[in-house]
């Protein structure tokens, strides 16, 4: 049989590809199935955020957060109210502190449930979506319950959270906590076993720790190629120091391991949600401080005071002193991050949101090169991106 | 600003002072400005030495200020994952003055230049690829720039007729409205019209006046 010459060629992966999650453009240079090249285009869901958020006031600018990572839309809300605290030099009651880590715990919930169930679609497993989005349902029921909306909840805001959540939903969310984790077991007797499973993920897209940093993946990502590195460990904020939690991290850093520290990451989320309704302090939920929060419908119709405070608020909002700080969170994706420069006025003079799926996404050659086309679909599930925040 | 970190900055300082121009440990934070040719030296020495291993390059922007000589800043934010600290560095260049591109210290370099390139048109030297990122294919401006307006200045449009999506100068159906909040009996100067002209013939006495 005479030998035929392979010729390389290009395929366009997206940007309306189920497995690109969303709208990612992927121009891969293929020499037969190997993939030799890989250029991630992306921008397709560029919104102009930060643009948007420089014309708007602190509380408005809330709103575009949850729209950033659509799948954990509470971590993003708890850079931005973060930042601003630090800049006001703003108090949190430690209610409000409980209240803020248990909603962001629930956040990195939905995240990872969605990343792992979708991840686990891309490789040919159906069932773990079916089960794992009932339970996405129920929590997003939680978020419902506390804020009125299921998914964008604008519900941390500088100086707490918007509402007091009441005693039944603590209840109610202390009771789902131990049918969550026999649902999680199930879903790991599907998964973590599997051979199908296994073959298309042990070995493929290998980083090393070294990488990670050299490429700035932070986040699950790196812990899976064993680096024992988190915020809410190592720079703790919101009171985190007080929970006992472990970080789970990975050995070789593909695929697999990525998908293990996820799950075993779910199951410290349920500690620090059972702790955080367990330990959950008395007290007002947000600062007391009516330059920054709004007065009590109640407190209106008596007091002058809380009317101008309440309709300043809502006119002008509250005026940041002028400063600028980096401040970040450990949100599902990793290093979530808000740069906040103020100038004075009621409005962010810029807003620069550092989203870690952008560092993520940008490896993906690295992480492609070499492999089979299949497995781009392996890497691209198991890094955990959303364009919501990658675009802006 | 704590007691390793104030160290960190005055280490930094003393060994690369002709590189760093300023020190600031605002709100706890370690921000240092550098010269604008020094930065692929500093970064550099950040990432190799023994006592910073600033390894991780997290984040690069622009900010925009219309209003002075080199109007962008460019903003680089590192951790060091080893010692648990992070540094903040910038630079001042203009719409012309490229700037050394940091992608031969950092692959994560790539994007963010990219991205400050496509929003401020900021230039990256030796940058092997910098092309748009975020913008559409095409598109013309530098959208994070503070002379550029909100609404843009183009909008799309699917055309019945040719079958394709089509650009047409954007018209706004209501006026685009913008407050100002500035209050304008905040910070008044204490001088009446006329005040200046007791003061003899001194150029400078409102500013006193008003300080």
């Amino acid at each position: 049989m005479a030998e035929s010459e392979i010729k390389s060629y290009n395929i366009n992966f997206g940007p309306q590809h189920p497995a690109a999650h969303g709208v990612l453009r992927l121009v891969l240079e293929m020499s037969g199935e190997v993939v030799d090249r890989a250029d991630p285009h992306i921008g397709l869901l560029h919104r102009g955020t930060e643009k948007l958020i420089e014309h708007k006031t602190y509380v408005q600018a809330i709103g575009y957060f949850d729209r950033l990572d659509y799948s954990s839309p509470q971590n993003q809300e708890h850079a931005f109210a973060l930042g601003v605290e630090k800049l006001m030099g703003l108090e949190v009651p430690v209610r409000g502190q409980a209240i803020r880590v248990l909603y962001a715990e629930i956040g990195r919930l939905l995240n990872h449930l969605m990343n792992i169930c979708a991840f686990a679609l891309d490789v040919g497993a159906m069932t773990p979506m079916l089960w794992g989005f009932e339970h996405r349902e129920k929590l997003m029921e939680f978020c419902e319950r506390a804020c009125g909306a299921r998914m964008h909840m604008h519900y941390f805001r500088p100086g707490g959270v918007a509402f007091d959540v009441p005693q039944d939903l603590l209840d109610d969310i202390y009771a789902w906590c131990p049918d969550f984790l026999t649902i999680l077991d199930d879903v790991e007797t599907l998964l973590t076993e599997n051979r199908i499973f296994k073959q298309r993920t042990v070995d493929i897209g290998i980083i090393s720790a070294e990488q990670c940093q050299d490429w700035g993946i932070t986040g699950a990502n790196i812990r899976a190629s064993g680096v024992a590195w988190d915020l809410r460990k190592s720079q703790p904020y919101d009171g985190y120091e007080k929970y006992d939690f472990q970080i789970p991290v990975g050995k070789n850093g593909d695929c697999y391991d990525r998908y293990i520290v996820r799950m075993l990451e779910m199951r410290e989320s349920v500690k620090i949600m059972q702790q955080a309704i367990e330990n959950m302090p008395g007290g007002p939920a947000k600062s007391i401080d009516h330059k920054v929060t709004p007065p009590t419908r109640g407190e209106m119709k008596h007091s002058m005071e809380a009317l101008i405070h309440h309709f300043k608020l809502y006119t002008e909002g509250f005026k940041v002193p002028a400063g600028e700080t980096y401040t970040a969170v450990e949100a599902p994706k990793g290093e979530f991050a808000v740069y906040l420069i103020s100038d004075g006025t009621n409005k962010p003079y810029r807003c620069k949101i550092r989203a870690p799926g952008f560092a993520s996404l940008q490896a993906t050659e690295l992480l492609s090169k070499g492999h089979m086309l299949a497995d781009v679909v392996a890497n691209i599930g198991s890094v955990d991106i959303v364009f919501g925040e990658i675009d802006r | 600003m704590d007691q390793a970190l104030t160290e960190l900055g005055d280490y930094i300082s003393d060994t690369l002072g002709d590189v760093v121009i300023a020190k600031d440990g605002r709100l706890g934070e370690l921000c240092l400005t550098v010269k604008r040719e020094g930065i692929l030296k500093i970064l550099k020495f950040l990432r190799d030495d023994a006592n910073c291993q600033f390894t991780t390059l997290l984040d690069i922007c622009g900010v925009d200020f219309p209003e002075e000589d080199e109007r962008f800043e460019v903003v680089y934010h590192l951790l060091s994952m080893t010692h648990n600290q992070r540094i903040r560095l910038k630079l001042r260049t203009d719409e012309d003055t490229p700037v050394d591109s940091a992608t031969s210290l950092f692959n994560a370099a790539n994007w963010w230049e990219r991205e400050a390139w496509d929003m401020f048109g900021i230039a990256f030297d030796d940058h092997p690829d910098l092309r748009r990122i975020l913008t559409d294919y095409g598109f013309e401006g530098h959208p994070l720039r503070k002379d550029f307006p909100l609404t843009g200045y183009v909008e799309l449009r699917y055309d019945d007729e040719q079958k394709r999506v089509v650009y047409e100068p954007v018209k706004l159906t209501q006026e685009f409205r913008t407050f100002d909040f500035l209050s304008p009996w905040e910070g008044v100067q204490r001088m009446l019209p006329g005040d200046e002209k007791a003061e003899g013939a001194d150029e400078d006495a409102p500013e006193k006046e008003a300080s």
